[in-house]
C-alpha cells in the first residue's frame, strides 16, 4: 500500500479530481496549502509585482494498492501539468509506503480497507 | 498566479467610455460660458425673489417660475438613493456567497462592475433615454439637455426635489437591474463579455422598458385609465432581469457538471449579511419610489416590511413541511420573493395585500424553483426563480389588493366605471410586453456577444474559477499563512 500525496495548482483541482474520476479512483482527501517550491511568478497588487513567499496550493491526499500507483500518478500528472509542456510551478508528487489502513466503520485492515 | 497582460478588448471598452467622455469634454467646454452666466442668472432671480419675500411683498405680484426645494422630501429621497446603492453591495454579498470559493470575488464583481458601467452610462445617456420625449414612435426617450445632465443642474422638480436627486435615484435602479441578471449566469461566465453585455443590455432594454413605465409620456404610464401599476420596478426591474437572466442562461448552457456535480455555497454567512442589506435598501427601492415625503411613501415603506416578513415566513414553513428543515439560504430566499412581489405593489395595496403577495410569491418562487430542478435548465442563482417568478406575480395578483381610493381614482380618470378586470388587462399587458420584449433583446445580445466578444467561459477558465482567471486574485486569500 502507497500514501500518494500531490501538490498542484488550486486552479487545476477540478481537472485532477475529474481525471482520477475517469480513472475509478474516487476516494480522496483534499486540503488547502500554503508552500514555495521553485516557483517564482510574480502576482500584481495594485500594480506593483509582488513575489509571494508562500504559495496558495492544493494538496490530495490518496491512499492505493499497488497496483493502482500507476494509474494514478498518471491520471494526476496528465491533468496538472500545464499546456504546452507544463510550467514550473506545476506541483509534486510524493510516494511513501504506507503501513497500515483500517476502515473505522468495520474494522478491516489492509488492502480491503483502502 | 500568472503576469496577465491587460487583454485589448477590456481596454477598448475602457478607452471607447474615455474618448466618449473626452468628446462630451470638447463639447462641454463651449457651453460651460453660457451654462455658468445662465446659472447665476438662476442664483440672482431667486435672490431677488427672496429679497422681495423679505420686504413682505404679500401682494400676489410673485409668481416665480422656480418650485421652492420642500427639505423634508429632498432629504427622504437624498436617503433613498443611498439606500438603493447598499443594495448592490448587499446584493454582491447575496450572490457572492451562494457561488464556489473558487468564484466568490468574480461574482462580487459582476454587482461593482454594475456600479461603475451603469453609473457612466447612465449620467451619459440612461437619463436622456428614459427621461427624454418619446422618439422612434416611444420605443424610448430622448432629451438632449439631458446628456452628461447638462440640463438639470440648476432644476427642481414640483415635487420640490432637486432634479438631481432624481437622477441619481432612478440611475440606482439602473445599476442593480443588470447586476441581478448576473445571478442567472453565475459562475460560467467571461468578466469580458459580462461587462459588455450589462453595457448594451442597460441601453437597449432597461432604458426603454423604465421610459415605458415611469416617463410621463411612456406608453404602458398611460395604459388604461391610470396606467399600467409598477411603483417601484415590478416590470422594470424585476421581471426585466428576471427573464433576460433565464434566456441567457439557457443559451449559454449549465455551468460544468450541473447537476451532477455539488455546487455549495462558498459562504452562506456572506449571503445572509447580504440579504439583510437587501431588505433594509429595499425601504429605498419602494418608500423613495414615491419621490415624496408623504402618506404615499409611510404606505409603500408599510406594506414592503409586511410582504417581506410574511415571504420569509412562509417559505420557512414550505421548506420545513417539505424537507424537514427550514434553512437559512430559504429564508432569505422567502425575503427577496416577498419584497420582489411587492415592489410594483407598494403604493397601491393596504398591509394585508402586501402580506398576502409575501406569501403567494414565497410559494411561487418555492414551486419555480422546483420546475427548474425538474427542467433541468441552470439559472444558478435563481435570478429568474425569484426575481422574475415574484415580480410576475407580485405585478399581475396586486390587481386584487388594490385600496379602493386608487380604483376610485381611475374611475373617475377613465369618466365613469373602471373595474378590477380591465385593470387585470392592463396589468398582464404590460407584463406581456415586459417579457417578450426583454426576452428577444436580451437574445439577440448573448448571441452576438457570445459571437464577437465571448460570453460563455472556456471550460478550463470555468474549472479553474473566475477570480483566478480574470482578476488573479482570491477571495478567501485571508485563510493562507501569509
Amino acid at each position: 500500500m502507497k500514501i500518494i500525496t500531490a501538490i498542484i495548482r488550486e486552479s487545476r483541482l477540478d481537472q485532477v479530481r475529474e481525471a482520477l474520476i475517469d480513472a475509478e479512483i474516487e476516494r480522496i482527501t483534499v486540503t488547502r496549502v500554503s508552500g514555495h517550491g521553485q516557483q517564482m511568478e510574480p502576482a500584481i497588487h495594485r500594480g506593483k509585482k509582488v513575489v509571494p513567499n508562500l504559495m496558495p496550493k492544493v494538496r490530495i491526499d490518496i491512499g492505493v494498492n499497488e497496483d493502482f500507483v500507476k494509474i494514478t500518478c498518471d491520471a494526476i500528472i496528465k491533468a496538472a501539468r500545464s499546456a504546452k509542456g507544463g510550467k514550473i510551478g506545476d506541483g509534486k508528487i510524493f510516494i511513501t509506503n504506507l503501513e497500515e489502513c483500517i476502515r473505522i466503520r468495520t474494522g478491516e485492515t489492509g488492502g480491503e480497507a483502502i | 498566479m500568472t503576469i496577465r497582460g491587460p487583454k485589448k478588448c477590456v481596454w477598448l471598452v475602457f478607452v471607447s467610455i474615455a474618448a466618449l467622455l473626452a468628446g462630451q469634454g470638447a463639447l462641454w467646454a463651449d457651453e460651460v460660458q453660457g451654462v455658468g452666466v445662465e446659472s447665476e442668472a438662476a442664483l440672482n432671480a431667486t435672490i431677488d425673489v427672496d429679497a422681495a419675500v423679505l420686504e413682505g411683498a404679500g401682494s400676489g405680484a410673485i409668481e416665480e417660475a422656480t418650485v421652492e426645494i420642500d427639505s423634508g422630501a429632498t432629504a427622504w429621497m437624498l436617503t433613498s438613493t443611498a439606500l438603493v446603492l447598499l443594495m448592490v453591495p448587499g446584493l454582491a454579498m447575496f450572490y457572492g456567497g451562494l457561488v464556489r470559493t473558487k468564484n466568490v470575488l468574480g461574482t462580487m464583481m459582476h454587482s461593482f462592475a454594475a456600479m461603475g458601467i451603469m453609473s457612466v452610462l447612465w449620467v451619459v445617456c440612461g437619463y436622456a433615454m428614459c427621461f427624454g420625449e418619446n422618439v422612434f414612435g416611444g420605443w424610448f426617450g430622448w432629451n438632449s439637455d439631458y446628456v452628461f445632465l447638462r440640463g438639470i443642474d440648476t432644476s427642481i422638480m414640483d415635487a420640490g426635489v432637486p432634479e438631481y436627486v432624481f437622477a441619481m435615484f432612478q440611475g440606482k435602479f439602473a445599476i442593480i437591474t443588470p447586476a441581478l441578471i448576473a445571478g442567472a449566469f453565475a459562475e460560467r461566465v467571461t468578466f469580458k463579455g459580462y461587462c459588455v453585455f450589462i453595457a448594451l443590455w442597460g441601453i437597449l432594454v432597461y432604458n426603454p422598458l423604465c421610459h415605458w413605465v415611469w416617463a410621463g409620456d411612456g406608453f404602458l404610464f398611460n395604459m388604461g385609465a391610470n396606467g399600467a401599476i409598477d411603483f417601484a420596478g415590478g416590470t422594470v426591474v424585476h421581471i426585466s432581469a428576471g427573464i433576460s437572466g433565464l434566456v441567457a442562461a439557457i443559451y449559454l448552457g449549465s455551468r460544468r457538471g450541473y447537476p451532477k456535480t455539488a455546487m455549495p455555497p462558498s459562504n452562506l454567512v456572506l449571503t445572509m449579511i447580504g440579504a439583510g442589506l437587501l431588505w433594509v435598501g429595499w425601504f429605498g427601492f419602494n418608500a423613495g419610489s414615491s419621490i415624496s415625503c408623504s402618506l404615499v411613501t409611510a404606505q409603500a415603506l408599510t406594506a414592503t416590511q409586511v410582504a417581506a416578513a410574511a415571504g420569509a415566513l412562509v417559505w420557512m414553513i414550505i421548506e420545513g413541511m417539505h424537507q424537514g428543515k427550514a434553512t437559512a439560504l430559504g429564508f432569505a430566499s422567502g425575503i427577496l420573493a416577498g419584497l420582489v412581489a411587492v415592489t410594483p405593489a407598494a403604493g397601491v395595496v393596504q398591509p394585508a395585500g402586501a402580506m398576502a403577495l409575501g406569501a403567494i410569491a414565497a410559494i411561487a418562487c418555492y414551486m419555480a424553483i422546483l420546475l427548474k430542478n425538474k427542467l433541468g435548465y441552470d439559472d444558478s442563482l435563481d435570478a429568474f426563480g425569484v426575481h422574475g417568478t415574484g415580480g410576475i406575480v407580485g405585478a399581475i395578483l396586486l390587481v386584487f389588493f388594490i385600496r379602493s381610493s386608487w380604483m376610485a381614482d381611475a374611475a373617475e380618470k377613465a369618466g365613469g366605471s373602471w373595474s378590477m378586470a380591465q385593470q387585470l388587462g392592463v396589468q398582464v399587458s404590460a407584463v406581456v410586453m415586459a417579457i417578450v420584449y426583454a426576452a428577444v433583446v436580451t437574445l439577440v445580445l448573448v448571441v452576438l456577444i457570445e459571437k464577437l466578444v465571448g460570453l460563455r467561459a472556456k471550460p478550463d477558465c470555468e474549472m479553474a474559477g473566475l477570480d483566478h482567471t480574470y482578476h488573479d486574485e482570491y477571495g478567501y486569500g485571508m485563510l493562507n499563512p501569509n
